[in-house]
């Protein structure tokens, strides 16, 4: 974890209430995909956990949606505006346990940590990291995407152009498959699976997943750095901290 | 040159600024930011007899200012503390830390100060216990002794047979008349009071229209309850001889001096460590310069200087 201040150096609405911000620093905390920020926002006491979407040796790239006081404050900041940010929050997805075929999970405003993961696991594999096989390297690997209806769908070419073979689910069948994402989970053959999203959407994944698999929790939080014991789960292998200890967790530890 | 040195109940700081219990963890997450040796000490997450998982989530609420909390106590139970907690704490931290012990029970007190004090090495690296009955997030317990002047004495009166530390009794603010308690606590054998523990209170959301809160209430803390807290360190220094720990929404050097100057001896730093997790260093660094400012030479004599 390290402490610094950002400049904000773009701000856009992606759809009518998501946001997509980039902010410059020092980004050497960073070292998983699916770890999180925690931001000082004027006139709020708490700090507002953020998941980061992508990072690289300049800028931390975050997506959010506009649901309360913090992120409407937010969602008005400008370019040049700073920040005091937390970074290298959380432990972030386990990319080793891919295997061969992984497929990732995003629900809604749930999708942008695994932008981070989607990179880095092609980086794995174009360095020979994924488990050998026939078809290792050659397959895209596949994301699906749940969303309510077509005009809420972000990031979508985002993850196409990154190399990913993207399967769209919504709810009202305005794009890609009628239904949830677990519609297209099911037809699905995969190594492992990587989710992040609401809770009602993983209960569904659960029910149907066929592999291990991580999930990225989301709680209200105090710190975000492991102090305070406000966003503590049980899992079968004792009490964890969601900002510490998560937000991802492995599929055999959660207790549903 | 400023002094900022002070001594509570015989125990020397080499400043007033101790994190509060429940902010800081038992340390090792400031310690990856900052040497936390610059503090004057520390006191540990409540510790109760038993491990304990606390309430379910939601815990934590944002509020005007400030913030509502409803942990309950999650801790790992005494045993697990003796055994892993103080000797992480120990490579990290050099100086008497506060056992800060909470319970449900008058025995549950004696018997989890009786087990710190029975291992050798935790009882050496404890230098004060701050016996919390204030916890306002736990049901049966906690509060109940410090709501009540009586049971508050006998908590008090069974730990000082316990222990020959220091004993400090941190007290609620949720409560008619503080200085009773205070003064029930102080008669029973209490070498300090610590105070103020959180307020109670409460948020409810308008798109769920439920409490934000699982436990529906919970502590209210944060810069907002300084001056309540200052009041109350004020109202318990008149009634009371022994030295009081001050605490409540201090987050600056400035109110380090104004919650001395209203009686404390040393000030304890609460949530404004999980806003700003170098809030303690910030203030401890900013402590001589602010001194200077006002003309104050040694923090000491300052105790209790408004009154």
């Amino acid at each position: 974890m390290k402490q610094g201040m950002f400049t904000i150096t773009a701000n856009r609405r992606l759809t009518q209430n998501v946001c997509e911000m980039i902010l410059a620093g020092d980004t050497s905390a960073c070292q998983r995909p699916g770890q999180f920020l925690n931001i000082k926002l004027d006139g709020l006491f708490l700090r507002r956990p953020i998941s980061v979407c992508d990072y690289d040796d300049e800028e931390i790239k975050i997506i959010y949606k506009i649901v309360g006081k913090g992120t409407r404050a937010m969602a008005d900041m400008r370019q040049g505006q700073t920040l005091d940010v937390l970074t290298g929050l959380g432990n972030g997805y386990d990319s080793s346990k891919a295997g061969t075929s992984p497929v990732l999970i995003g629900g809604g405003v749930g999708i942008p940590p695994l932008y981070g993961l989607l990179k880095a696991l092609q980086r794995q594999r174009a360095a020979g990291g994924l488990a050998h096989s026939e078809s290792a390297g050659t397959e895209k690997i596949r994301v699906i995407l749940g969303f309510n209806t077509a005009e809420e769908i972000f990031y979508q070419k985002e993850f196409e152009a990154a190399g990913a073979e993207v399967l769209l689910a919504t709810a009202d069948g305005s794009a890609g498959v009628k239904g949830f994402v677990t519609d297209v989970l099911a037809g699905l053959d995969y190594s492992y699976f990587y989710t992040c999203g609401p809770e009602a959407m993983f209960r569904a994944i659960e029910r149907v997943a066929k592999t291990s698999g991580q999930y990225s929790f989301e709680e209200r939080m105090g710190c975000g750095f492991g102090a305070c014991m406000g966003c503590s789960c049980e899992t079968k292998y004792g009490s964890k901290r969601i900002c510490k200890d998560g937000p991802v967790l492995e599929r055999e530890e959660i207790l549903w | 040159m400023v002094n900022l040195k002070v001594k509570l109940c015989g125990i020397a700081l080499d400043n007033p600024v101790i994190p509060a219990s429940g902010t800081f963890g038992y340390g090792s997450e400031y310690a990856e930011l900052y040497d936390i040796n610059c503090l004057g000490s520390f006191s540990f997450k409540g510790t109760t007899l038993e491990p304990r998982f606390g309430n379910p989530t939601p815990r934590i609420a944002e509020c005007p200012d400030g913030m509502i909390n409803a942990v309950g106590l999650q801790n790992p139970g005494v045993d697990a503390v003796i055994r892993e907690e103080l000797p992480a704490l120990r490579r990290i931290f050099h100086k008497p830390v506060m056992a800060n012990v909470s319970g449900f029970s008058v025995s549950d007190y004696v018997e989890t100060v009786a087990k710190f004090e029975a291992d050798e090495a935790a009882s050496s690296q404890i230098g004060w216990y701050e016996i919390n009955i204030s916890c306002p997030n736990v049901h049966g317990g906690g509060m109940a002794f410090g709501t009540s002047a009586q049971a508050a004495a006998e908590v008090t009166a069974a730990v000082r047979r316990t222990t020959d530390k220091p004993l400090l009794l941190k007290l609620s603010p949720n409560v008619t008349d503080i200085t009773e308690i205070a003064g029930a606590c102080e008669a029973a054998g209490a070498d300090g009071i610590s105070l103020i523990n959180t307020l109670l209170g409460m948020r409810i959301d308008l798109k769920t229209r439920r409490p934000v809160i699982a436990n529906k209430m919970g502590g209210f803390s944060g810069h907002a309850i300084l001056p309540v807290a200052l009041r109350m360190v004020w109202q318990v220094y008149e009634a009371v001889k022994i030295p009081i720990v001050g605490m409540g929404g201090v987050s600056s050097a400035e109110e380090v001096i104004e919650m001395m100057l209203a009686g404390a001896t040393a000030v304890e730093i609460g949530a404004a460590n999980l806003v700003d997790p170098f809030a303690c260093k910030r203030i401890i660094e900013a402590l001589p310069t602010v001194c200077e400012s006002y003309g104050i030479t040694n923090l000491e004599e300052i105790i209790g200087g408004g009154h």
